[in-house]
């Protein structure tokens, strides 16, 4: 089984709240020194599901990652995850894309790579969190797509999917090659160990450029014209933090209830 | 621009218009009339015909019906090919949907298909001068807001989250046209089948829609101790939710997961216990009416977004708090 697996580097969002800073003239997040991106979670299990799948049916995962150089990084964590190898997408062209734009790259990507059975993404990314690039990506393909996965079989060429819905689940059947969007429930990314961390920081992860993908030119230029960032900002949020108190900690829980009982 | 007027994709929940539905037609008034353009609304089942009328009360200038049996439960090829076969009919230059488990599939697949520019999850849609549409809408776990516009693509599409506006004044004497949407559905092109649904029995109150949420993090120390959580939340008929950290330990199921990678919740009042408030957990919990914390580090950044704060060790207020809230409530 062929499996690709689309992938974001992003920052990380265990930073307290202190860290988080923008500049809204560029309409950019400056990202805090010394904290490094991590891999957007909900791709993590994206590739998680890819693992899962390659376990008992074997097969190959091929990751690919749109962003900065760095992004090889993430690339790199996947490899020690279990995947088979990656690519990097970068290139000033690919600077700023909207969700049409990513997807029209991830697309001209996965032409490249060729040949697959299923191909995974996050249900979202943790970070702009537009939740439509995997969509559009299986519609510009032509191909079926699920959302919000928790978990996936493969059995007789056909991909067996529970998908969270608001009350509880459903259970799909799609063919494939389908398009499948991983959601958080899928439970939790194994941890890279041993010999395929070893793998991993040996690996040199190529990256492909516009002109590799043929993602370049007035096509791209169309793709990216979907939606446009016209403002960011961090909503003012002043709350003044009372403390409650008391000559033990259970007196000042008395005081706490005694206040919120009122307001409640 | 060909493209004219406002399209509100409906939902329906149990036979009615479903709640976001009726909000959307609120908004979708709003834009239209400043457009100067027409409303309509696109109901897709079995139970649609039937609430042609109510669309038009609630401010559809016209309402598009389609019956097809294959439609009366969510499916996401049928409603897809659906809806984008209307847009490409109609051309509307604003589609709206709501961020629900519906929307949220729906919108970007519709948007795949048509070409527009879709902005997910807003809070707020307004027109700018030049009369586009202006989605505002939270990115970084709502640690930020962002405002998007489409400039060129049409149609511009927007999911609206729940509750953030009021919804529409109910006009039974408002006038509109119920249109039957001619067309049926290929059964062919439904490429995924639905096998199943299986509804989850949830003991006690739903997450999502619990007016007091307790909260706890890797403070908490242990499975075990969630425990003193139930006990608060079932005493003021809440539910329990946790932080990434304390659901990766496993002391909380992923299901109750806060924060920006996992459920956003605003109820009335949010305990946080041992927790310190990293951007993602509290991008979950901000549209809280009251966040009150509980953590014995003064310098936790928890403190910066609560409005009611105890620094010490949760051990020894849970209890406390608890029975005093018992005592309160029995009153």
């Amino acid at each position: 089984m062929n499996i690709i697996v689309c992938v974001k580097q992003v920052l990380d969002p265990e930073i307290p709240p202190a860290k988080f800073k923008i500049d809204p003239a560029t309409k950019k997040v400056i990202p805090p020194p010394g904290v490094p991106p991590v891999i957007s979670v909900f791709d993590e299990r994206a590739v998680e599901a890819a693992c899962r799948l390659k376990d008992k049916q074997g097969g190959k995962i091929t990751v690919i990652s749109l962003g900065a150089a760095q992004a090889a990084e993430v690339v790199k964590h996947t490899i020690a995850m279990g995947t088979d190898e990656g690519f990097v997408l970068q290139d000033e062209a690919f600077e700023d894309l909207d969700s049409f734009g990513i997807a029209y790259v991830l697309g001209k990507a996965i032409e490249k790579i060729g040949a697959y059975d299923l191909v995974l993404c996050g249900r979202q990314s943790a970070d702009w969190g537009n939740g439509q690039v995997g969509s559009i990506l299986a519609e510009i393909m032509g191909i079926p797509v699920v959302t919000l996965a928790c978990d996936i079989e493969a059995a007789d060429k056909k991909l067996k999917v529970k998908r969270i819905v608001k009350d509880g689940y459903e259970v799909l059947e799609a063919p494939m090659p389908s398009l499948i969007t991983a959601s958080s429930e899928l439970g939790l990314p194994r941890l890279p160990a041993g010999m395929r961390i070893m793998i991993a920081a040996r690996t040199q992860v190529p990256v492909w450029k516009a002109a590799d993908i043929g993602a370049q030119g007035p096509e791209l230029d169309k793709a990216k014209a979907h939606t446009e960032v016209t403002g960011l900002s961090v909503p003012s949020r002043k709350t003044e933090c009372e403390m409650i108190s008391g000559d033990s900690p259970g007196q000042a829980a008395e005081n706490l209830a005694a206040k919120l009982a009122k307001l409640l | 621009m060909d493209n004219k007027g406002v399209l509100v994709c409906g939902e329906i929940v149990e036979g009615k218009l479903a709640p976001i539905t009726i909000e959307l037609l609120g908004v979708g008034r709003k834009l239209a009339d400043e457009l100067g353009e027409d409303l309509s609304a696109l109901l897709m089942g079995g139970k649609a015909g039937g609430l042609g009328q109510e669309a038009i009360a609630y401010g559809a200038d016209k309402v598009y019906i389609a019956e097809d049996s294959l439609l009366d439960s969510y499916n996401s090829d049928a409603y897809t090919q659906m809806a984008a076969d209307l847009c490409q009919k109609e051309l509307p230059s604003i589609v709206l949907l709501g961020h629900t488990d519906i929307g949220c599939d729906l919108a970007p697949r519709l948007n795949g298909r048509l070409g527009g520019g879709l902005a997910m999850d807003c809070l707020e849609l307004s027109l700018d001068s030049a009369k586009m549409l202006v989605s505002t809408r939270p990115v970084f776990g709502g640690n930020a807001h962002a405002t998007m516009v489409s400039k060129t693509a049409r149609p511009q599409m927007a999911t609206l989250r729940p509750k953030t506006v009021p919804p529409a004044k109910r006009d039974d004497s408002r006038k509109g046209e119920v249109i039957p949407v001619e067309g049926k559905l290929d059964p062919a092109a439904l490429k995924v089948k639905v096998v199943e649904r299986i509804k989850e029995e949830v003991e006690g109150v739903k997450l999502e829609d619990a007016e007091v949420v307790v909260s706890g993090g890797r403070g908490i120390g242990s499975a075990q101790s969630f425990e003193m959580l139930r006990e608060l939340a079932s005493v003021l008929g809440g539910a329990v939710g946790a932080t990434r950290p304390a659901c990766d330990e496993g002391w909380a199921p992923m299901t109750l997961q806060i924060g920006q990678t996992g459920k956003v919740v605003s109820p009335k009042l949010y305990i946080a216990v041992g927790l310190s408030g990293a951007i993602q957990h509290i991008g979950g919990c901000l549209g809280s009416k009251y966040i009150v914390a509980i953590n014995n580090d003064k310098e936790a950044n928890i403190f910066n977004v609560a409005h009611f704060g105890i620094v010490a060790d949760y051990k020894e207020v849970l209890p406390a708090l608890t029975a005093k809230f018992k005592e309160l409530l029995s009153a």
